[in-house]
C-alpha cells in the first residue's frame, strides 16, 4: 500500500513573501559582493592618500558603471543617495530652488507616493505652485490634460515611472515628449520599474529619476537620483551640504558596501530582467487567472499598462484587513484597507482611480518576486479563495448582494 | 499589528454568524456602520415572552477586531434580559478583547449594534424607542 503525500506541502515554506512592493529580500549574489567592503575595504572613498580610499573609490566607480548602465546613463549622471524618499526630495526641491528664476509651478499627480507628494506640499508652503493632475479609472494620467495644465512658469513635472499600489506603467516617452516641447523638465520616481522592466533614460526622455536598491534585490539605505548632464544639462540645488561629494550634489560619505551592493544588483537585474519577467508575469498571471474565479473580484488600475510583477484585486463585500488576518500569518501581502489607522481613510492611490470607499477596503495588493515559487502561488491561490468564501458567508453586504439589494440605496448610519 | 488571542479566536471560530428572520416579531434587528467606513455590522436578537434573549446572530464586514466585537456580543446576550442587555457597554468589549486604540471604535459599532436591534425589537412590539445619546467614540 502507497501512502499518498502531497510533495508540496514538505517543500513550501512559510510565511510566504509576496509584498515585494515593500521591498525585496536580497539576492545572496549581492550579499556576496558587498561582505568584503565591511570588513576588508572598509575604507573612505573620499580618502585620497592611501590604499584604503583608492580600493573604496575604485569600487564606487566601478558600482557606479553597474548603476548607470542598466538605465541607459552615463556614470557622471548617477549621484547617490540614501534611496528613493531622498531622491524624490532631492530631484524635486534641488529643480525648484535651482530654477527659481525660471518658475515656481510643477505638475505631479494624486497617485504619487508620499515622497513625491509631501515634499510637493512642501514646495507649496515655500511659495511653489503645484498642479496635482487627477488620473482616469485605469491609473493612466490623461496627456491632454497634463499638457493643459503647462504654463510659463512651469519647470517641472514629476509623474512615476510605475505605481508602487496598482503597479500601473505610465507612458513616460509620451509624457517626455510633451515635457520636452514645452521646455519643461521631467523628474520620474522609478522606485518599483527600475530592475523589473527596461528603463532607459535616453529613450525615455527622463531628465531626473530617482531610485533605490532594496526593491531590486539590493539592500536598503542605498539609492540614487539620475541627473541628465546633456541635452539638457539640468542642475540641482544641493539639500545636504557639507564634504561636496556626488559633485556637490549630495554631501555625505559614500556607503560603500551598500553602493557596491547596488551595483551589484542592478548588474544582476540587468542580466536576469528577460527571465525574470518571463517566469514572474506568468505565476502573477495565473495568480489573478485563479483568483477572478470568484464572484465580484476585479483588477484595480490598467492591466495592460502594468508591471510584470503586480496584482492589485478587490474582493467586494470583505474587507481588506478581515481578509489578511485570515492568512498573514503565513502570506505577506498588503491591503489598500486603512482600518488600522484612525483615520479609516483607504489607500488614496485607489480612490483616485475612482474606487469606491467599499471596493478600495476590499483590496489586496500581491507583489511576487524574483524569488516566488509556483507553490507559493497554488498555495496563495487556495488560501485566498478560502478565505473570501468564508469572509462572504460572515458579510451582511455580501448577503444582501445575495438577495439582490442596491447596497448604494440603504441609508447608511454615518459613523 | 498583532491581534490578541482572543479577537484571532473569535475571527477563526467565530460564534453565532447567521440570519434570524428579520420579519418576524420577536427579533430586533441592528444594521450599523457604512460600506466606506471599513466596517458594517448586523446583529439580530431573538426574544421570548418573558423579555429573555433566547438567540442572537451577526454577520459583520470589517477587520478582525470588528468580526471579534459582534461574535463577542452575541454571545453576551443570548440569555440576557433586553434590559440586562442594555447595559453592555463597548468598554466591556474593549476589556474583554484586549483592544488596542485604533480598534475602539469596533467595540463602539458592537455597542451600537445591540442598542440599534432592541430599538428594532421595541418597536416592533408596540414599545417606545429608546434615545440614547451619541456615541462619542466614532
Amino acid at each position: 500500500m502507497r501512502i499518498e503525500i502531497k510533495q508540496n506541502d514538505f517543500m513550501l515554506k512559510l510565511p510566504i513573501y509576496l509584498d515585494n512592493n515593500a521591498t525585496t529580500p536580497m539576492d545572496p549574489r549581492v550579499l556576496e559582493a558587498m561582505t568584503p567592503f565591511f570588513l576588508e575595504h572598509y575604507g573612505n572613498a573620499a580618502s585620497r592618500n592611501h590604499p584604503f580610499g583608492w580600493e573604496a573609490e575604485e569600487a564606487v566607480d566601478y558600482a557606479r558603471e553597474q548603476v548607470a548602465k542598466l538605465i541607459g546613463a552615463d556614470p557622471k549622471e548617477i549621484i547617490f543617495t540614501s534611496g528613493a524618499t531622498e531622491g524624490d526630495n532631492l530631484g524635486i526641491k534641488g529643480i525648484y530652488e535651482m530654477y527659481a528664476s525660471k518658475g515656481n509651478h510643477i505638475i505631479t499627480a494624486t497617485t504619487e507616493h508620499k515622497a513625491v507628494l509631501d515634499t510637493c506640499k512642501h514646495i507649496e508652503k515655500s511659495g511653489g505652485e503645484v498642479t496635482y493632475l487627477e488620473v482616469q479609472p485605469d491609473g493612466l494620467i490623461d496627456l491632454k490634460e497634463l499638457e493643459a495644465a503647462i504654463k510659463p512658469t512651469t519647470i517641472l513635472i514629476a509623474i512615476m515611472y510605475a505605481n508602487n499600489e496598482i503597479g500601473v506603467v505610465m507612458p513616460i516617452p509620451e509624457i517626455s515628449a510633451i515635457a520636452r516641447k514645452h521646455g519643461v523638465l521631467l523628474f520620474t520616481d522609478g522606485t518599483q520599474a527600475v530592475g523589473k522592466i527596461p528603463v532607459d533614460v535616453n529613450k525615455d526622455g527622463i531628465d531626473l529619476m530617482a531610485f533605490t536598491a532594496h526593491k531590486m534585490y539590493g539592500p536598503k539605505g542605498v539609492g540614487a537620483l539620475y541627473v541628465r548632464r546633456k541635452n539638457p544639462r539640468v542642475k540641482v540645488t544641493a539639500q545636504i551640504d557639507g564634504g561636496g561629494h556626488e559633485r556637490g550634489m549630495r554631501s555625505g560619505t559614500l556607503n560603500v558596501p551598500g553602493i557596491v551592493g547596488f551595483g551589484k544588483a542592478c548588474e544582476i537585474c540587468m542580466l536576469d530582467m528577460e527571465a525574470d519577467t518571463k517566469r514572474i508575469s506568468k505565476m502573477r498571471d495565473h495568480l489573478e487567472t485563479e483568483l477572478l474565479k470568484l464572484e465580484e473580484a476585479y483588477v484595480n488600475g490598467s492591466r495592460e499598462h502594468r508591471l510584470p510583477h503586480v496584482a492589485n484585486i478587490s474582493f467586494k463585500h470583505v474587507e481588506g484587513e478581515g481578509l489578511l488576518m485570515g492568512f498573514n500569518k503565513n502570506i505577506a501581502l498588503s491591503s489598500g484597507s486603512a482600518c488600522t489607522s484612525a483615520s479609516l481613510e483607504p489607500s488614496y492611490v485607489l480612490k483616485a482611480l475612482g474606487l469606491g470607499d467599499d471596493l478600495a477596503h476590499s483590496s489586496l495588493r500581491f507583489g511576487l518576486g524574483r524569488f516566488t515559487t509556483d507553490e507559493q502561488i497554488e498555495y496563495t491561490i487556495k488560501a485566498i479563495s478560502e478565505t473570501v468564501l468564508k469572509l462572504r458567508e460572515m458579510s451582511p453586504l455580501w448577503e444582501m448582494y445575495k438577495e439582490g439589494i442596491d447596497l448604494s440605496t440603504i441609508a447608511w448610519a454615518a459613523h | 499589528m498583532a491581534y490578541s488571542e482572543k479577537v484571532i479566536d473569535h475571527y477563526q471560530n467565530p460564534k453565532n454568524v447567521g440570519t434570524l428572520d428579520k420579519s418576524a416579531k420577536n427579533v430586533g434587528t441592528g444594521l450599523v456602520g457604512a460600506p466606506e467606513c471599513g466596517d458594517v455590522m448586523r446583529l439580530q436578537i431573538e426574544v421570548d415572552d418573558a423579555g429573555m434573549i433566547t438567540d442572537a446572530k451577526f454577520k459583520t464586514f470589517g477587520c478582525g477586531s470588528a468580526i471579534a466585537s459582534s461574535s463577542l456580543a452575541t454571545e453576551w446576550l443570548k440569555g440576557k434580559s433586553v434590559d440586562d442587555a442594555l447595559k453592555i457597554d463597548n468598554m466591556d468589549i474593549v476589556e474583554e478583547l484586549n483592544l488596542p486604540p485604533v480598534k475602539i471604535h469596533c467595540s463602539v459599532l458592537a455597542e451600537d449594534a445591540i442598542k440599534s436591534a432592541i430599538n428594532d425589537y421595541r418597536v416592533k412590539n408596540g414599545l417606545e424607542e429608546i434615545k440614547f445619546e451619541e456615541s462619542v467614540v466614532h
